[in-house]
């Protein structure tokens, strides 16, 4: 996919540049987009370290665990048919967690391991031996529908790579963002969990 | 919202206090820790440095031929009679295939309008309350082979198009 957007922008900005007479020009921007790619991933570097360093300490000390238990209610709303003390219900929790920790690495793993674990619980229902309407091979369950849904809603509570760039462009308060950040979140989540929740409820008809 | 500015001033310190507190806490060997989890942060961003110099060069070849104003323009006179300024609908639209390819025009509006202006603001907000739908559904339907997705790519595009304008608004209201 990144192959065609890639491409694409350089042969349309070429293609374009020739009409409006600017193709002298592109040289040298390519060349300053590149270095300055480097002096921004200078600054990069010291903000995620730090914030990568503090973040290990909160893995470390159980934070996501301790967390993910907390999370359990949550997840009986999210997912109704999802059975009690199924292997998924874990992987979901640890997912939501470091999503909103903005863990992407530790996010992603859980992820697929909870889809996978949704998967076997399809085909325990095909088989007839788990409770939930099936689904034919192939289709997603309700549960990996709302999952998805709300992992593209974001769940993040600190963008601190947005706060770096901000600071490396200029900004007079670069994490005056955080505070409207969440709200935002916080309304692009509730959104989701609506539309699921009333999905489920129109399909249980 | 001078709550929500003042909170913003506050919640890094603060979460990075409890994390302290909590870890030693935990008998959490601080300092070690901190120390490896920034050796993994300082090779992530090393990692992306490539992937940020193609991203960042092909934005620059797209701003300097005109075009990126061409289809702001374009698409701001159709957004902005909703009150949606034309100047983000490449980066809203981009972002839902891939993350890095947003950063690049985020960038590029930031140098374009500076990071405090309103456009600037509110690109902040949405890049960090949206996710890259069609990439997330990609990865995460490929791994258990799931073709039909059924409502999913729905709810993504309604929950993506909430916090746009959750964005623009709050944006506003910041200024």
């Amino acid at each position: 996919m990144l192959n065609y957007l890639w491409a694409g922008m350089i042969g349309i900005g070429i293609m374009f540049a020739a009409f409006t007479g600017r193709v002298p020009e592109l040289t040298n921007a390519a060349l300053d987009s590149a270095k300055e790619a480097v002096t921004l991933s200078i600054t990069m570097v010291g903000v995620m370290s730090f914030w990568s360093g503090f973040m290990e300490i909160a893995k470390k000390a159980g934070i996501i665990e301790m967390a993910s238990e907390k999370l359990e209610p949550f997840l009986s709303f999210l997912f109704p048919s999802l059975p009690r003390k199924h292997p998924a219900r874990q992987f979901i929790a640890t997912n939501m967690i470091a999503n909103i920790l903005g863990l992407g690495w530790a996010a992603t793993p859980a992820g697929l391991k909870a889809m996978e674990e949704l998967e076997h619980l399809e085909e325990e229902r095909r088989a007839g031996r788990a409770k939930g309407t099936s689904r034919k091979k192939g289709t997603a369950s309700n549960e990996m529908c709302n999952l998805l849904i709300i992992n593209i809603s974001s769940l993040q509570l600190i963008p601190m790579t947005v706060i770096a760039y901000r600071s490396q462009y200029g900004s007079v308060n670069p994490t005056a963002i955080v505070g409207p950040g969440i709200v935002a979140t916080a309304v692009s989540t509730l959104t989701a969990i609506i539309f699921c929740k009333i999905v489920d409820r129109s399909r249980r008809r | 919202m001078n709550f929500l500015i003042y909170m913003s001033d506050y919640i890094v310190p603060f979460l990075i206090l409890v994390i302290l507190v909590y870890g030693i806490s935990m008998n959490v060997e601080v300092y070690h820790t901190f120390i490896e989890g920034a050796e993994s942060g300082f090779r992530t961003v090393i990692g992306i440095m490539p992937t940020l110099i193609g991203l960042m060069t092909a934005v620059g070849i797209l701003r300097a031929s005109g075009c990126l104003e061409f289809i702001s323009e374009v698409l701001g006179m159709v957004t902005g009679k909703i009150g949606f300024p034309g100047e983000l609908v490449p980066i809203s639209i981009v972002k839902m295939f891939s993350s890095s390819a947003a950063t690049g025009l985020l960038i590029d509006l930031y140098k374009e309008f500076g990071a405090d202006s309103f456009v600037g603001r509110a690109a902040s907000i949405a890049m960090s309350c949206t996710e890259t739908i069609f990439y997330t559904m990609s990865v995460y339907f490929l791994s258990v082979k799931i073709k039909h997705t059924r409502y999913t790519l729905a709810g993504g595009l309604l929950a993506t198009t909430a916090g746009l304008v959750a964005s623009v608004m709050l944006a506003g209201m910041m200024g």
